[in-house]
């Protein structure tokens, strides 16, 4: 590294000279200043390639210093990807470029540029494939040479949280149109953020008026404004990161994201400097002049040492005087426009010794040994075709360019907002035709160049804003004058020996574009497709505006007809670990769940549920304890917890009317104090859900669905009560009750003497619902038999359902009771042949194929599916799920659930459930076969792991009490 | 370094010719309109020419080649469905995809990765099996494998989920890949246009004239064609173009959205899917991370971006690979998903006399593109259904004989 480029102190610097900041970069030690950017920091120490390009591992250093220099990406510790020109420098950093092999001084892939002859615009898809054999070999290859930073599996995910946030105007941008904006619709008494991506408030104030003594008090004068208004606040290292419906952005400050809804949204943003497109444009020393300026103004470093400023505006002539004010010589200026600059400038400048050419360009850079910068300058007249003539060139010495040719407007949010942008042939560049309700634009992306001109239209928007959202109606609005035209419309010079380049991101040239118009990629898209120009991690903001004028020029057409490549969020790209944030996991225990985990319970996921698939036991095996489990329900007596059923409370006068339309089955002739069982189909006449429904009352209805289903049958009945118009409530008092069933012959004796109603057989049969109490809380009973035991499911307050079902355990002390998990009551459900919806089901089963048609009532007006059962109705059934065993003497292999039914090599049918019951001492199971094979008795053969047979046989079900006299008891 | 790069480096000037022309004149009458230029029509275009002869044909598109779900999908094509219909079907596409670079002498980056989808319960494990069953049966290779061997083959995933949902098992299919999406297009309407088909971008198809339930021709944005045939491959379109000749489909069009990273060294080999999370991912050949959901659960009629997408997304990606949280999403984007009950297409003839379907492709059918080629050029060049798309014609929702996909498609495009 050579002598350091750090400027004494200079006026409005942003660095902080008393806190150094030390780090390496590529192994060598190096300083800043806390303020300073890794890229400025190196820069000022004199560090002039920062990186290695993406395809052709060309040197690459400053360029705009405004988040667009994709090519000094670095990596330090176990992050990468760090943009070098926008992050701050931190102290203790070990910075190394990304994507290169052996180092940044000696990447070993900078052969690659001496190739670059052999790999045309889309040479990828012209080779390689030819054997395909070959091709995963080279894919190995293309892929380890493309892709930026290396992942390291050791980062640790941050976990941030997500702030919402509201206001009436944002601002986005605060530079001069912003901060007047915002000032603007803050006094209209709104309230305001205005957020700016860099590190403090200013925009071009902090870097391109320094040569304007008239300018430099301006900011002050802003931000005194802007803290005198307590309604506004600046918030910078802020990035409006994305633009979403209804006024919602996204932004992102370093780590953490903010979604902010706002009324209206002012578009502020400014423009982004564009390239000049001539031969070695890419090489370090070679930058926008407002990249130079802000390592000038904003780091008080010295971009170069003699550089030549190639402009086709006012700014280049400001750049050109502020390079000078700090002493360093400029080597000249080149204006492309031949009358040159009509302003004061012009003289300015020449008061200063600066050579002016008017009428001329850069044709191409020299550059140093090793790519490592430029040493001179080749500059040829244009003439008034605006074509080079390359015969007469002048080479200039220069240690750098400093590019000022044009600029585009930083619209892209504007764009996602849904603004219409049109060209303006007079001001070559995209300008705000029609605004959607509440969106402005101030600045340079209206098209507004001059100061005093950007803080009228910023009070414009701002006072538009206010107007908009009815707090002030200004009689007139300030109108300001767009201009002056700061863009050349077409900074673009070929050169036979290329190198030219567009987009630096993806190392795409100015030939390439060529090329591929050729080949038919002839319109915006497409051409990006094809070239990749636009994709890399800058998104195009410096490539979009040449090549479209590059395409429009090939295709004879004007840059407004050629049109732009849509703009997609981000602006910049964001972190993952800032748009996941905390990474929330909703668990839902029930209110027994301190239970089960003292009672060795083995949870399993259930939805956001956590459910006992078992409670294991020291030194028994998980079968053992699901046997114990089954065994205590049919011999004694066992509890389960069923808190995680969907519960729905239905009232009203059309509450029965309702649940007809919802359900298959009839509900108004429910008598109060029964339940019945509910069948749901969706309108094909698929299976979808089932419960149970209770009637509570003459209005009051009570219905369970599965655990699974509860959030969406909920949210359906709750569509359909508004489309269907009826006259009822509805209460989702899932969480809101706790619920466990107790089953098994000594059901009755444990609960009896623990309740207030009579729970005998006859004052309480199969299928009634009680309400009274249990251990002196408010609870609903309902006789249901799923595993197929006398059983009580009784449902309490969940503040009370602990109390409950501690009641019931040590009252059924005696009785051996267990409490059971889902293991077991699949099995034992399972022994009585009932199906589980979704698991004995699939996407396309309707109730005649499961069984169910029993279920279905036709003799109503209407019900979910009921056109197309009637119509499924009338056909033969193609296949039905039935009851199987294996013998009790099979002691083989055991199939497993969705094991394949094959019959002379085909699948005719699958396994749905399948265990061994402990009560019946057989492997049984449920499974789908053909209508024709599925009566009873008929052999088939399931195919296991490993392709092996097992036959089966198809049984009556239930294969337990088919009389289902044990529930009855 | 191939010999066509040196060829191409030391030939002095840029020797490729054109990919696709576009014609100075529409005709009065093509022999067969295409309306869409998508991957589908392009692909039928280009079998209608090469395997039946017929050449007459003008492919419409409103946009550009490729400018539809072709141009935005993630680009994952494999075989692993559930039905018997579906595998099949999806088979003979990804046969014909593994060859379709030397078939149409183009580089599309087709390369095998290896496709996880992962289960986090039992019941989704169920799933798995079945669907493994059903692929072994039909000679796709496919298998339920348990974390030890997901670890052994992708190292870099956690399990455990962060502890939330850990993953039991996966159905891993080897020949599950990724090809260059858009290229696929190029290569179809390069071949195409090569044997004569005419393929007109920005030119908009406004009605369809049919006279006694024969199609006569279309009404288009630069004027009438007299057809007798004609071929919608409009993807999310379709309900706009049923509308124009009176059909009525139960197609429903629901937003689908992904996005990418920044580029990256390649560490991510396989294409991996949860179903649980709601994710997909896999790492392209140019680095980046591509990255998708489940679709956007409502209808809607836009290809905007939702914030939510995104950041629902990443979360859960978080969860399977924690050490991503530095790694920045570059772009999202959304695409109009054609969506049918069933998750199967819409295909073949239709009770209108020269009118042909090749639609409900919803977030799946992109690795259909070649087998549509074949099929849909033998269907309208036979007007008869070919045998791999019967179980797809749009009768079957009258006759109740879905094919149920869901359980294969709703999150693994
Ligand atoms: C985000 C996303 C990810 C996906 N991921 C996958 C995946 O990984 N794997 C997979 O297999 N599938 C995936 N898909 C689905 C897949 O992209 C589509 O199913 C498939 O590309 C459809 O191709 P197509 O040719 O039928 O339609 P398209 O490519 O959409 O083409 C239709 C064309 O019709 C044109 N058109 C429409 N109306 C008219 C008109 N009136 N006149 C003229 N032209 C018209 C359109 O401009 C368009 O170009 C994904 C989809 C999305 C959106």
């Amino acid at each position: 590294m050579s002598e350091s480029k750090r400027l004494p102190p200079q006026f409005g610097e942003w660095i902080d000279r008393g806190s150094p900041v030390r780090f390496t970069f590529e192994g060598a030690a190096c300083e800043g200043f806390a303020g300073d950017t890794v890229s400025s920091a190196l820069h000022a120490g004199g560090a002039l390639m920062l990186g290695r390009s993406f395809k052709y591992h060309r040197p690459r250093g400053v360029h705009s210093l405004a988040n667009h220099d994709v090519n000094a990406m670095f990596e330090d510790g176990t992050d990468t990807n760090i943009r070098a020109d926008v992050t701050a420098v931190r102290d203790g950093a070990e910075y190394r470029a990304v994507n290169t092999v052996g180092g940044l001084a000696n990447d070993r892939l900078r052969i690659m540029d001496a190739f670059s002859r052999f790999l045309p615009v889309g040479f990828y898809y012209k080779t390689f494939h030819r054997p395909m054999s070959l091709f995963p070999f080279w894919e190995r290859q293309l892929r380890s040479a493309a892709g930026l930073g290396k992942i390291d599996g050791n980062h640790k995910r941050n976990r941030t949280p997500k702030r919402y946030d509201w206001c009436d105007v944002l601002v986005i941008g605060a530079g001069p149109s912003g901060l007047s904006a915002a000032i603007a619709a803050a006094r209209a008494g709104a309230s305001v953020v205005c957020v700016d991506e860099n590190a403090r408030p200013g925009g071009t104030l902090s870097y391109a008026y320094g040569s304007e003594p008239a300018a430099q008090g301006r900011l002050d004068e802003l931000l005194k404004a802007a803290a005198s208004l307590p309604n506004l606040s600046i918030r910078c290292n802020t990035l409006a990161a994305g633009y979403y419906a209804d006024h919602w952005v996204a932004l992102v400050d370093g780590g953490k994201m903010t979604k902010m809804r706002t009324r209206a949204v002012v578009f502020a943003q400014g423009a982004a400097e564009q390239p000049s497109v001539f031969r070695h444009n890419d090489l370090p020393g070679v930058m926008l002049a407002s990249g130079a300026q802000r390592l000038l103004r904003r780091y008080s470093v010295r971009p170069f040492e003699s550089p030549l400023v190639v402009t086709a505006n006012a700014d280049g002539y400001r750049a050109a005087l502020d390079f000078a004010s700090i002493g360093i010589h400029v080597a000249g200026i080149v204006d492309l426009r031949p009358d040159g600059e009509p302003s004061d400038l012009d003289e300015r400048v020449k008061a200063a010794h600066i050579t002016i050419h008017h009428g001329q360009a850069v044709y191409e850079a020299v550059p140093r040994d090793g790519l490592v910068g430029i040493k001179a300058a080749v500059v040829c007249p244009l003439d008034k075709q605006g074509e080079l003539d390359t015969d007469d060139g002048l080479t200039i010495a220069c240690d750098g360019i400093a590019m000022s040719v044009g600029w585009a407007g930083a619209d892209g949010l504007l764009y996602q907002a849904g603004g219409r942008m049109k060209y303006s042939d007079e001001f070559e560049q995209f300008v705000p035709e029609t605004m959607p309700a509440g969106v402005f634009a101030a600045g340079r992306v209206n098209g507004v160049f001059a100061l005093d001109q950007k803080l009228i239209d910023g009070e414009r928007a701002g006072l538009s804003a206010a107007k908009y959202l009815g707090l002030s109606s200004p009689s007139t609005l300030p109108e300001a004058r767009r201009g002056p035209r700061s863009t050349h419309p077409y900074p673009i010079f070929y050169h036979p020996k290329g190198k030219a380049f567009i987009d630096l991101d993806e190392d795409v040239q100015l030939k390439d574009l060529v090329n591929a118009e050729t080949e038919g990629f002839d319109n915006i898209e497409l051409l990006k497709r094809y070239t990749t120009f636009g994709m890399g991690p800058s998104q195009g903001k410096i490539a979009n505006a040449n090549t479209v004028r590059v395409l429009a020029r090939l295709r004879k057409q004007s840059v407004g007809e050629t049109g732009v490549p849509t703009s997609r969020p981000f602006w910049h790209p964001v972190r993952m670990d800032a748009l996941a944030g905390r990474g929330f996991h909703p668990h839902r225990h029930t209110p027994m769940h301190s239970f089960h985990e003292s009672h060795g319970a083995v949870f399993m996921l259930a939805g956001d549920w956590q459910r006992p698939a078992y409670y294991a036991r020291p030194g028994r095996s998980r079968e053992e304890c699901i046997t114990t489990e089954v065994e205590a329900v049919r011999h004694q007596v066992g509890m389960i917890d069923v808190g995680t059923l969907g519960k729905i409370e239905i009232s009203g006068p059309d509450a029965g009317a309702f649940l007809e339309r919802i359900y298959t089955g009839r509900f108004t002739n429910l008598k109060v104090g029964s339940t019945r069982y509910a069948l749901m189909c969706d309108e094909s006449g698929v299976v979808i859900d089932d419960g149970v429904v209770a009637r509570l009352g003459e209005d009051r209805f009570y219905a369970t669905t599965t655990t699974s289903a509860a959030a969406s049958v909920y949210r359906e009945m709750q569509r359909y009560a508004i489309v269907w118009g009826m006259n009822l409530t509805l209460v989702n008092a899932t969480g809101l009750y706790g619920g466990m069933n107790l089953a098994g012959p000594f059901a009755r004796r444990v609960l009896q003497p623990l309740t207030d109603i009579d729970a005998s057989e006859t004052a309480f049969p199969y299928m009634g619902m009680r309400e009274g109490t249990l251990a002196d809380v408010p609870a609903r009973f309902l006789r249901v038999g799923f595993v197929g035991e006398l059983g009580y499911e009784v449902h309490v307050p969940a503040n009370c359902a602990k109390h409950a079902w501690d009641a019931l355990v040590s009252a059924g002390g005696a009785f051996g009771i267990r409490p059971f998990g889902v293991e077991a009551q699949r099995v034992l459900r399972l022994e009585k042949g009932h199906a589980i919806v979704s698991q004995d089901t699939d996407g396309l089963t309707n109730p005649f194929e499961a069984g169910m048609e029993w279920a279905i009532k036709d003799d109503k007006p209407f019900f979910i599916g009921q056109r197309s059962l009637r119509i499924i109705k009338k056909r033969p059934i193609a296949r039905r799920l039935v009851a199987f065993s294996l013998g009790a003497g099979y002691h083989g292999n055991m199939p497993k659930e969705c094991h394949l039914v094959i019959d002379h090599g085909k699948i005719i049918g699958r396994v749905t459930s399948i265990a061994i019951s402990p009560t019946l001492h057989e492997p049984i199971g449920l499974a789908f076969m053909p209508a024709e094979k599925a009566a009873v008795g008929t052999p088939f053969s399931i195919r296991i792991d490993d392709g092996e047979m097992v036959a089966a046989r198809v049984v009556k079900a239930p294969f337990y009490d088919p009389h289902a006299a044990r529930q009855k008891m | 370094m191939p010999l066509k790069l040196l060829k191409f480096g030391l030939s002095g000037k840029y020797a490729e010719p054109r990919m696709f022309r576009t014609p100075e004149k529409m005709r009065d009458t093509y022999d067969l309109v295409i309306i869409g230029a998508g991957g589908h029509g392009l692909a039928a275009a280009y079998h209608l020419a090469k395997d039946y002869g017929m050449t007459n044909i003008a492919v419409l598109d409103k946009g550009y080649i490729g400018g539809g779900n072709t141009g935005r999908n993630t680009a994952i094509v494999r075989s692993n469905y559930l039905t018997p219909e579906g595998v099949e079907f999806y088979k003979e596409s990804v046969r014909l995809f593994s060859q379709l670079s030397t078939e149409l002498d183009l580089n599309l980056f087709y390369t095998e990765r290896g496709h996880f989808t992962l289960a986090h319960s039992d019941a989704s494990l169920r799933t798995m099996r079945w669907r493994a069953e059903v692929n072994k049966h039909l000679d796709v290779n496919s298998e339920v494998i348990g974390p030890r061997e997901i670890s052994k083959l992708c190292p870099y995933m956690d399990l455990s989920c962060g502890g939330h949902a850990p993953v039991v098992g996966a159905l891993w299919h080897p020949p599950g890949s990724i090809i260059r999406h858009d290229a696929v297009a190029w290569g179809y309407a390069r071949e195409a246009c090569r044997r004569g088909v005419e393929i007109f971008q920005k030119t908009a198809v406004t009605g369809i004239d049919i006279v006694d339930g024969q199609v006569t021709g279309v009404q288009t944005s630069r004027g009438p064609i007299k057809a007798r045939r004609v071929l919608s491959a409009v993807a999310g379109y379709t309900p706009r173009i049923t509308k124009m000749v009176g059909i009525r489909t139960p197609i429903v069009i629901q937003p689908l959205q992904a996005c990418v990273t920044e580029p990256l060294k390649p560490w991510l080999d396989q294409i991996v899917v949860s179903a649980s999370l709601h994710i997909y991912v896999s790492q392209s050949s140019r680095g980046e991370l591509v990255m998708g959901a489940s679709l956007d659960p409502y209808e809607l009629h836009s290809e905007r971006s939702t914030l939510d997408f995104v950041e629902g997304l990443v979360d859960h990606l978080l969860d399977l690979f924690p050490f991503l949280g530095n790694v920045k999403v570059n772009r999202q984007w959304a695409g109009m998903s054609d969506m049918t009950p069933d998750y199967s297409p819409i295909m073949g003839t239709t009770p209108i006399k020269g009118f042909y379907l090749d639609t409900g492709w919803g977030t799946w059918g992109f690795k259909a593109t070649a087998v549509c080629g074949t099929t849909m050029a033998y269907t309208v060049a036979q007007d008869d259904d070919h045998h791999l798309i019967r179980p797809f014609n749009l009768s079957r929702f009258g006759d109740y004989t879905l094919v149920g996909e869901k359980g294969a498609a709703s999150v693994g495009h």
